[in-house]
């Protein structure tokens, strides 16, 4: 089970207290987006095999969302943050 | 070599002295027609259906490590075909419909086994859902029946119907023609088929690019065994499915994430079906050798780690204590991860890329081993015209830009 360090409670919490919330910095812009770009936003994703970040929320604490980056090798959590942050640098 | 009561009778007089390796071992050749990234049990099946029904037989099949050493050798083998919409019903009853007969095509025991699929209920919204797939199933010619409690018990004795526990059942679908096969014999029928075709099967060869022409189109792969020259390349690398395509340039809609299993200590025999309970979570058959094969969850994050974390395994065994009582004293030998690529809608993906020569065999996810045959017989076939067939037309990438999903997210025989 992994340890996550939740970044508003300041806390590390067993993972059965979050919600996986995929992939983080998708973006799109609704009043323009293509197709193609509707797609990409919706289904595709780098499904990185190595350091991803990713969001979680933390369901049964803050009930916040926050970002993560995580070794998708080892499942070695490098660093949490906030949400709308943006990815801390060398990660 | 070919197996039958002669070969062995003679075999056996010689003191099983002369038994041949079961399929070549080559030096990687220069060049081929097709290259197969992945030797798992779909990637070999594609060698073989090439070779055997389109004449293409200077194949390599390339695996990283061992072949059927991913998700072909680490599932919990269970086939079935009772999925809700007509792709599905079409593309795994094509599947279901060649096991009963792949022994004896491969010449390679496979132990098929239609043991019977039965999935519990065990609420209204349980039976209304199964009921409607036994309905769409008895459309498509796939069997699939509802039985009562009582009926279930009977053909399952060891489930607990009683009234008062936390998930009482109240029904069933069963499969009857549903069931197991032996993984790993799988994995080598096709790879002993393929290789007495021609097919090069070549183990320990990691792929750490794909090359490409001024036109873009693939024109081979570097590997950790050097250059390898390629026509066409297809990728059937499962979980990795994304690291791969992504040599390419190519980002998929797939997630890859653990998904576990257990078995037990081996027992006298016990049960004789596959059982499911989408609603606990558990689903358990007993291997010939009296183990208890039993499917746990998934974890929820993208991981390739084969790993996964130890609440999922309690879970599937809290369920499964509930289901079968008699079992709460058994204690389990080992636990496992494999690494299932799973696509939004969760049906996979069999299909042409934007990039010329490259096709891609992936997104089975959490179901992957009951289509082994028939997803190696409709991707040779695309491979080899360059086409999907009618079978295969549906499961493009293309659906995710037009929408024309196959959503088969509650249709799994347990919720992933």
């Amino acid at each position: 089970m992994l340890l996550i360090r939740c970044p508003y409670c300041e806390m590390e919490r067993p993972e059965i207290e979050f919600k996986y919330g995929g992939e983080a910095h998708l973006t799109r812009e609704p009043k323009t987006a293509t197709d193609e770009e509707w797609t990409d936003f919706l289904y595709f994703r780098d499904n990185t095999r190595g350091e991803l970040a990713e969001r979680w929320r933390h369901a049964v604490g803050c009930g916040r969302f926050f970002n993560c980056v995580r070794d998708t090798v080892s499942d070695k959590i490098v660093v949490t943050y906030k949400a709308g942050e943006s990815r801390p640098a060398a990660t | 070599m070919k197996f039958s009561l002669a070969t062995l009778a003679r075999q056996a007089l010689r003191g099983h002295q002369d038994w041949p390796e079961q399929w070549r071992s080559p030096e990687p050749k220069a060049v081929y027609d097709v290259v197969i990234i992945g030797a798992g049990g779909h990637g070999l099946a594609t060698a073989y259906y090439m070779a055997k029904e389109h004449g293409i037989a200077n194949i390599a099949v390339l695996d990283k490590g061992w072949l059927g050493g991913g998700n072909t050798g680490r599932n919990t083998t269970v086939i079935r075909s009772n999925y809700l919409w007509e792709e599905s019903e079409a593309i795994y009853g094509h599947s279901h419909r060649m096991w009963p007969g792949l022994s004896r095509e491969l010449n390679y025991n496979v132990m098929y086994s239609p043991r019977g699929h039965m999935m519990l209920a065990h609420g209204h919204h349980d039976e209304i859902a199964f009921k409607r797939h036994i309905y769409a199933n008895k459309l498509a010619g796939i069997p699939n029946e509802w039985l009562t409690a009582e009926q279930a018990k009977a053909f399952c004795p060891i489930i607990n119907i009683e009234p008062g526990i936390r998930y009482p059942v109240i029904g069933a679908a069963l499969q009857r023609t549903g069931g197991t096969a032996r993984h790993d014999a799988v994995a080598w029928g096709f790879a002993r088929a393929a290789s007495a075709r021609g097919v090069d099967i070549i183990q320990n060869c990691e792929v750490t690019a794909i090359r490409r022409d001024a036109s873009g189109a693939v024109i081979g792969v570097d590997t950790t065994r050097g250059a390898i020259g390629a026509r066409k390349i297809g990728v059937v690398a499962a979980g990795n499915t994304s690291p791969v395509m992504a040599m390419a340039g190519m980002r998929m809609p797939l997630e890859s994430v653990p998904l576990q299993a257990l078995v037990s200590e081996p027992l006298k025999p016990v049960m004789s079906c596959v059982l499911s309970s989408n609603a606990v979570h558990a689903y358990m058959s007993q291997s010939d050798k009296g183990e208890l094969v039993i499917g746990a969850g998934a974890d929820s994050y993208v991981s390739y780690s084969q790993t996964g974390a130890l609440h999922i395994a309690t879970a599937t065994l809290e369920a499964i204590c509930e289901i079968f009582p008699i079992l709460s004293r058994v204690r389990m030998l080992r636990n496992w991860g494999g690494i299932v690529d799973v696509t939004p809608d969760r049906s996979p993906i069999v299909s042409k890329t934007a990039v010329p020569g490259l096709y891609v065999n992936c997104g089975w996810g959490t179901g992957g081993f009951k289509a082994t045959p028939g997803s190696g017989h409709v991707f040779a076939h695309l491979m080899a015209t360059g086409e999907p067939n009618a079978i295969a037309a549906p499961f493009t990438i293309e659906r995710f830009r037009t929408g024309k999903l196959i959503n088969e997210a509650t249709a799994a025989a347990v919720a992933h």
